[in-house]
């Protein structure tokens, strides 16, 4: 009898019967990972002093702020990381070395991107003869040892921010074309491109409309991880001394500049080794959780 | 109208048709060597009407449907539709041919783009044709409601939020949108469940009728095929074995291998399960097909002549053709 009550009160209406409680269901935990967090943090971190570095109450990065050889301390702000061994900031420069080092791994890796794309596009839709001539280019690329070829760039032309610049575009390149050829190759065999070829559709379009927008989540997942690369490189080339040129600091210059008193004063070395190595794995771990998130290959 | 040692054309209507498909041929060239996946397969279709083709999976059926809007290379053969010739038209003739010849595919969720709304894959061939964008946002609402698809719930949904018997409406909408004279449907509904795959029919059945449309329904499943087509045109191995009216073929089968796709499938009225023997063997490899008639080596009622000669489509009964040397009755 009650319960048929309460069967003909639940048809009448949506709500329950007074008394039926709706059942408590938890929301869904999504594990989030601490060194996720932090590392979007930190990169938001960098990028806001990085580019507010002129603005902040600190030093210029060739001004002489304190006594050489001040190890890291409290007290005035241009010594909170210590000084280098003309008594210039560390902080001051890890900021402002911060600068090149984003600006080029960024430019670089997206001028890496636009080319792979490009090119990975052309190779995976069209195949045939421009799909050997330019994975026969990426492969030559990939072959040849990247800092080797980084070098005869810097040695051929005036080392610059330019020459590096298209130095790291272009050994990034390949990796990028790799990538989005063999995502093109998935999706160009999919129905929709039939179908969209079957409208009447030009090559043009199909690669614009309905390729290149599931080709470039894939491809922007992967930008985080090239640019920490691109920046570790860079921070090679400017420790072998065919970086930017000084006095502008990077942070792979810094760590040349120190590398000498590493005996005495090693923090010269591993304040902007710290920077970064914070920076790169921070950029690692976006970019693994972006991909995770965003690179939906294989599940549409 | 001799045709070449093929599956012969004798079914053939002449200038009535509005698709005639002639001895068509198409290549795949595999590391094995280049085999012909279709060989020699000829059918037309008069307006309004539909056109079932039915055989085993690796037959061809899907590969002719391509190749009729050559989406595959045609190797040899004609199609002609309307007054145009499909495998010698400009790629600039052929964009705009293709627009009058929509397919659906048998995948409704890989059909449709993941990265495109609802509303922007139904009015894409619009799009395409040069349509203003005010034109596409009024016609995108009808275009959905004649597919049973409310708008306003609809219209910005992406693929992945829609059900499989959805997106194939989806694909059904985005095809008749540009108003085709012709209709492919590569295995519409096999994809989906049963319960839908009944309403998807429906649907095409409604449309049909509405508009008055010319279809090729390519299908393994028969008792779909039948309840669907006007006429139909059995596949076996790249070749044609039989061609009639829908109703004729079913009951009265000429070809052994119609008989025996129809005989493998379950009655619950038959005693058994089923109506005759299933058919035995798999399907040859198209690599190096079996001489003479290919489906020689599976038939019931092979004899010599079977292995050395190869047979031609011929009239069995008015209006019912099949390659068979020894038709059945």
């Amino acid at each position: 009898m009650t319960a048929s009550t309460a069967l003909r009160t639940r048809k009448a209406g949506d709500l329950p019967a007074p008394g039926i409680q709706i059942p408590a269901v938890a929301a869904i935990r999504k594990p989030r990972s601490v060194l996720v967090w932090f590392s979007y943090f930190w990169i938001v971190l960098i990028v806001a002093l990085a580019v507010l570095a002129p603005v902040l109450p600190i030093a210029g990065y060739d001004a002489v702020a304190g006594p050489p050889r001040q190890p890291p301390q409290f007290g005035p702000i241009d010594l909170l990381l210590g000084t280098d061994r003309v008594g210039r900031s560390l902080l001051s420069r890890v900021i402002y070395g911060a600068q090149v080092s984003l600006v080029v791994g960024t430019a670089a890796a997206l001028g890496g991107v636009v080319l792979g794309l490009v090119l990975g596009l052309i190779a995976g839709y069209f195949r045939k003869g421009a799909d050997t001539v330019i994975v026969f280019v990426a492969d030559v690329i990939l072959s040849f040892p990247a800092l080797v070829l980084l070098l005869a760039i810097s040695a051929i032309f005036a080392p610059s921010l330019w020459t590096i610049l298209v130095g790291l575009a272009i050994t990034s390149t390949p990796s990028f074309i790799r990538l989005s050829r063999a995502n093109t190759m998935a999706w160009a065999g999919r129905d929709f491109v039939k179908a969209a070829r079957n409208m009447g559709a030009s090559d043009t379009r199909v690669l614009l409309r309905e390729i290149l927008p599931n080709v470039v989540p894939a491809i922007a997942a992967y930008l985080p991880l090239v640019i920490a690369a691109l920046i570790v490189a860079e921070g090679s080339l400017s420790f072998l001394g065919l970086g930017i040129p000084p006095p502008t600091p990077s942070w792979g210059g810094m760590i040349a500049a120190g590398a000498a008193d590493l005996r005495t004063a090693p923090y010269m070395v591993f304040v902007p080794a710290a920077v970064l190595f914070l920076t790169v794995f921070a950029l690692n771990q976006a970019g693994e959780h972006l991909r995770l998130r965003f690179d939906r290959t294989l599940q549409d | 109208m001799s045709s070449l040692a093929g599956s012969g054309s004798a079914h053939l209507r002449g200038d009535a048709a509005i698709l005639s498909v002639e001895d068509l041929e198409v290549e795949y060239h595999t590391a094995a060597g280049a085999f012909k996946a279709v060989a020699g397969v000829s059918f037309d279709l008069l307006p309004g009407e539909t056109l079932g083709i039915v055989g085993e999976s690796g037959c061809g059926k899907s590969t002719t449907g391509r190749a009729v809007l050559r989406l595959d290379p045609i190797a040899g053969g004609t199609v002609r539709y309307r007054d145009d010739s499909i495998d010698t038209a400009s790629p600039r003739r052929l964009r705009e041919l293709r627009r009058d010849m929509q397919m659906i595919f048998q995948d409704p969720v890989s059909s449709l783009n993941p990265r495109r709304s609802v509303k922007d894959v139904v009015t894409e061939g619009l799009a395409i044709d040069g349509r203003s964008k005010k034109e596409r946002d009024e016609r995108a609402p009808a275009v959905l409601e004649q597919v049973g698809l409310p708008s306003e719930r609809f219209a910005g949904m992406l693929p992945r939020q829609l059900s499989g018997g959805q997106a194939q409406r989806v694909a059904i909408g985005r095809a008749l949108a540009l108003q085709p004279g012709l209709l492919i449907c590569d295995e519409p509904v096999s994809a989906l469940d049963v319960s839908v795959q009944a309403q998807i029919l429906n649907l095409l059945e409604d449309l049909k009728k509405k508009y008055e449309l010319t279809i090729v329904f390519i299908a393994h499943d028969l008792g779909v095929v039948r309840s669907f087509s006007d006429n139909v045109l059995v596949m076996y191995l790249g070749k044609t074995c039989e061609f009639g009216d829908a109703v004729e073929v079913y009951d009265r089968p000429a070809h052994p291998y119609t008989r025996g796709l129809l005989d493998s499938v379950p009655r619950p009225d038959a005693e058994g399960g089923f109506e005759g023997p299933a058919l035995t063997g798999d399907l040859p490899s198209p690599l190096n097909p079996p001489s003479g008639c290919r489906f020689r080596a599976r038939c019931p009622i092979a004899q010599d002549r079977c292995a050395t000669e190869e047979p031609v489509m011929r009239e069995i009964r008015p209006g019912q053709y099949a390659a068979c040397h020894f038709p059945l009755d």
